[in-house]
């Protein structure tokens, strides 16, 4: 597969742009300013970006309650994202999704969803939509090693086989479903089987290698854009931080965390390849970490001080017409 | 107009908004039937109940879309495409069965909105059969449409008459809210004027289907046809009953009732589903809270018992409100006894 190095910088902004984003909400959290639960995308960066490199704003994804990475990696304005977390007036959602329901359509962002499994169906449906306007779009499903195991996604898997949907199961495969590991909650072990049941070609990827996950998705979307019907990429990565921003993380062993952030940094493995493999300067990188911290002190400002919807703002937006 | 059956009338809806609008699909268990079968691929069921007959043929398998027995993709499947820029009309044959896809009513399409701001519409359709008296069983008789009332952001019809199912579907398909289309499996066979061409009948607007004095009756798709007839039956005792079907749970014509109530100062409503936490309680606690100075008497509620719809014939006859037990409680309501 070539790879073009315009592509490249911006897979690494958008990298470097979730992980700086995820370091800020930790912070925030930890000083209580973020309303509701936070989910962190952390240690996983190259699965979204690697994916979603693939997809154009008319191709769908669905996302899950661990959503902050999958809108950045799919175009969704930050600043508009930081306002929805901090569930302010013009957030992205006018405040009232909050971190587990940020979606932009304009963006081909379905919603993060704070159903684990809920999303599925809905991508299936977004597919089901190119297929039946005869375009060539696609629609992508994030899912975890936890919602693997929801009838939604077996479903979702058979629904999309049996009607030959331009549809990618994206499974990200981080360890643990909330507070228990694979080694216990996954049946047979081995998520990229499950789909290859269903009669549609299933890759394993390394979520920590930006090229081994773009690789591999690349391959699944030619095959759905070409109306080949459904493919399936599992990629493992690990979760840096807790399930949710103030879980204490007792099933994790001693300094497993220090341990990943040393060897399973998904940016420090691209940088590498950036430099020794397409001639990128680290300077270059350097200023795009710049810029982007800039850019999300600004946002992060901007957000804490925008105005709250108003309480009229209860009651609009349950119906269309009533 | 023509005489139709309550089948009839829906296929013509469906038609009707498919010839209209390109972006309208259906999806479900057996709308078409016959693929991956030995016999070829013709239609081999046209629905369940023969409501989508003909439809393949005449809108294309691409429109008209035989799932698996799948309930939460279809529903789901049926939310991102109304995400995405279709019209989607999805079965779930029984609504007892809502009971594996409720996920994606409760939390998915009804949420959409109001989470993401107004920033999309959820044009999407659920027809589903329900009631009971067809010896169908606990899990194939229910009548749910409370619980699905409850839940904000839905929209909730109940056709009780063909031509009410027409119009109301056609409205259904055409607006941009999610909506459970209930219908009652007692009534497919039921016949009665229907306009022709296309008709739209308002979400919200009650139907008045007998004017009276003396109480009103308000009752809810297949209880319409035995309210009109207590009343009939009545009117010939003097006893003025004014039935209302509210034909849309969700929007409730509130007005309507809370002036029906006002005028006749007695309440009486007939449901077909659970005594708790229903339309009954929801609509007696309607004219305490508003029409309390207007009524002469309790409001009144006749439903099944708290128990589920036995299989066994009579018990399920028993478990229905009858006749009887209508005129009874009207009689006690305006005071006056069986003659």
């Amino acid at each position: 597969m070539s790879y073009d190095p315009v592509m490249l910088l911006e897979a690494y902004r958008r990298m470097r742009a979730i992980r700086e984003f995820e370091e800020r909400m930790r912070r925030e959290v930890q000083m209580g300013t973020v309303p509701g639960f936070v989910h962190l995308y952390c240690g996983m960066e190259a699965i979204a970006v690697g994916a979603c490199m693939h997809l154009r704003d008319t191709d769908y994804i669905g996302s899950t309650h661990r959503g902050h990475g999958h809108c950045i990696a799919k175009g969704v304005d930050i600043g508009a994202m930081l306002l929805e977390i901090y569930c302010k007036a013009d957030g992205v959602c006018k405040g009232k999704g909050g971190s587990m329901h940020i979606a932009d359509l304009s963006k081909g962002m379905l919603g993060a969803n704070a159903i684990v499994g809920g999303a599925p169906p809905i991508a299936v449906g977004a597919a089901l939509t190119h297929k039946t306007l005869g375009t060539d779009g696609v629609a992508m499903a994030f899912i975890g090693d936890g919602a693997s195991n929801q009838g939604t996604v077996a479903e979702s898997l058979n629904f999309s086989a049996v009607l030959k949907l331009p549809m990618i199961f994206m499974y990200e495969n981080n360890g643990y479903a909330e507070f228990t590991g694979t080694g216990y909650h996954l049946g047979g072990a081995d998520i990229a089987k499950r789909a290859a049941a269903f009669g549609m070609p299933a890759e394993k990827a390394d979520g920590v290698d930006f090229f081994s996950v773009y690789d591999a998705v690349g391959r699944a979307v030619v095959h759905a854009r070409a109306g080949n019907g459904p493919a399936a990429v599992e990629a493992f990565a690990y979760r840096w931080y807790g399930h949710f921003e103030g879980d204490m993380q007792k099933y994790r062993g001693a300094g497993e965390v220090d341990r990943l952030r040393e060897t399973a940094d998904p940016l420090v493995k691209f940088e590498a390849r950036l430099v020794s493999d397409f001639d990128i300067g680290a300077d270059e990188l350097r200023e795009i970490d710049e810029e982007i911290i800039e850019l999300i002190e600004d946002k992060v400002a901007v957000a804490k001080a925008a105005p709250k919807p108003s309480n009229d703002a209860l009651y609009t937006d349950v119906y269309g017409s009533y | 107009m023509a005489i139709k059956t309550y089948r009839e009338a829906l296929s013509d809806a469906l038609a009707q908004e498919m010839r209209r609008d390109p972006t309208v699909i259906i999806l479900g268990e057996d709308v078409v039937g016959g693929l991956g079968g030995t016999a070829g691929e013709d239609e081999a069921a046209g629905g369940t109940f023969g409501v989508t007959a003909g439809f393949a043929a005449e809108f294309g398998r691409r429109r008209v879309i035989d799932t698996p027995i799948t309930e939460s993709a279809i529903v789901g499947a049926a939310n991102g495409a109304a995400l995405t820029g279709l019209r989607p009309v999805a079965e779930v044959m029984f609504m007892d069965f809502m009971g594996v896809c409720l996920d994606q009513m409760l939390n998915q399409m009804a949420k959409f909105r109001y989470m993401f701001g107004g920033k999309c519409d959820v044009p999407v359709v659920i027809r589903t059969l329900m009631g009971a008296g067809f010896g169908a069983g606990p899990q194939h008789s229910q009548n749910l449409y409370a619980m699905l009332t409850a839940i904000p952001g839905l929209k909730v019809a109940l056709p009780s008459s063909p031509a009410d199912a027409k119009g109301l579907l056609a409205t259904a398909i055409r607006d941009n809210d999610p909506v459970i289309f209930c219908e009652h499996k007692l009534l497919y066979g039921e016949t009665g004027e229907v306009p022709d061409g296309e008709y739209l009948v308002p979400f919200g607007k009650a139907n008045i289907t007998r004017s009276g004095t003396d109480v009103t009756l308000v009752a809810f798709s297949r209880m319409v046809l035995l309210a009109n007839k207590v009343a009939d039956k009545l009117a010939r005792e003097g006893i003025s009953v004014e039935v209302i079907d509210p034909r849309t749970t969700s929007p409730l014509d509130r007005d309507a009732i809370l002036a029906s109530v006002g005028k006749t100062g007695r309440l009486v409503v007939l449901d077909e589903s659970d005594p708790y936490c229903g339309m009954a309680s929801e609509i007696t606690a309607l004219a305490a809270t508003e029409a309390f100075s207007s009524l002469k008497a309790a409001p009144a509620k006749i439903t099944p018992p708290h128990t589920p719809v036995p299989s066994t014939p009579h018990l399920e006859q028993l478990w229905l409100p009858s006749l009887e037990r209508i005129e009874n409680t009207i009689r006690a309501t305006v005071g006056k006894r069986a003659a």
